[in-house]
């Protein structure tokens, strides 16, 4: 095993780990908190995978803002065991944990077969020493990806709007 | 240079998608199950930057960006909506937020 491989399996288990830990944890502030622990093991990754920038933004806006809305929210209501409800194991549940056993087994099978066959093409070995920096990303925002882009900041307008009407008691 | 197969990527980004998946079929608080669709959507961009870099090309990068954004926007809302749901029933259990059923 070369030292990438190594970082990615630790990587790896961590973040599936905190995902786990998401599900697992009957105190949703146990939630919120592995979910930071995992977002922080996906930025190592972004990292392996040259994406710098995306790595930094992970932390910035994951891990940073979107968490802290998450916590702030779960602090505000301060949720007692009987509002959190009952946990129940029924006919459904356990139906649709199956079907997405059944769709996790495919997804799987499918990632694993990109080993074999017509796929096998490796990594492109000569990488410019920019890739994944904010200097090319941003060029490429501003030129050929301008118009999602200002969609996005109206999406983040409309958003930051409805949020404060939804919240405010009375307009 | 990296010696990770892609395939690897693939598989660890379908494993998360998963989780989250299976979380957001069995859990039923609601502030949980934002969790869980945080962490599908970060599935999806694990397999976005991989494919990135395995054609040398930014457009993952930029999608990502897109769904980075869009999460943002979603979280700021949907727990907005969480907050107004608990005033009036007092509870973020979705199964007992069930008035459009009965």
């Amino acid at each position: 095993m070369t030292a990438e491989q190594i970082f990615f399996v630790m990587f790896a288990l961590g973040a599936v780990g905190g995902c786990l830990g998401v599900l697992a944890s009957r105190n949703p502030v146990n939630s919120a908190l592995s979910l930071v622990v995992a977002f922080f093991f996906l930025a190592g990754h972004y990292v392996l995978l040259q994406a710098h920038f995306l790595a930094i933004l992970q932390i910035l806006v994951y891990a940073g803002a979107i968490m802290v809305v998450f916590i702030f929210v779960l602090m505000l209501l301060n949720l007692h065991d009987d509002e959190l409800g009952k946990a129940r194991v029924n006919a459904t549940k356990v139906l649709s944990v199956f079907v997405t056993g059944v769709l996790a087994t495919v997804l799987v099978s499918v990632s694993l077969d990109f080993r074999d066959g017509a796929m096998q093409l490796g990594w492109p070995s000569v990488i410019d020493s920019e890739f994944g920096q904010i200097h090319p990303i941003g060029m490429e925002l501003m030129t050929t990806w301008v118009l999602p882009f200002e969609l996005v900041s109206i999406l983040l307008l409309v958003g930051i709007v409805s949020a404060v009407v939804v919240a405010k008691k009375r307009l | 240079m990296t010696t990770i197969p892609l395939s690897w990527y693939l598989t660890l980004s379908a494993v998360l998608f998963t989780i989250g998946a299976i979380g957001v079929v069995t859990r039923r608080n609601a502030i949980v199950l934002f969790m869980c669709i945080e962490i599908m959507l970060n599935a999806v961009n694990l397999s976005f930057i991989a494919f990135s870099r395995f054609h040398l090309d930014h457009g993952g990068h930029l999608f990502s960006l897109m769904v980075i954004a869009v999460a943002a926007a979603e979280a700021g809302i949907g727990l907005a909506l969480i907050v107004n749901v608990f005033r009036h029933r007092r509870t973020v259990n979705v199964d007992e937020v069930n008035l459009l059923r009965q």
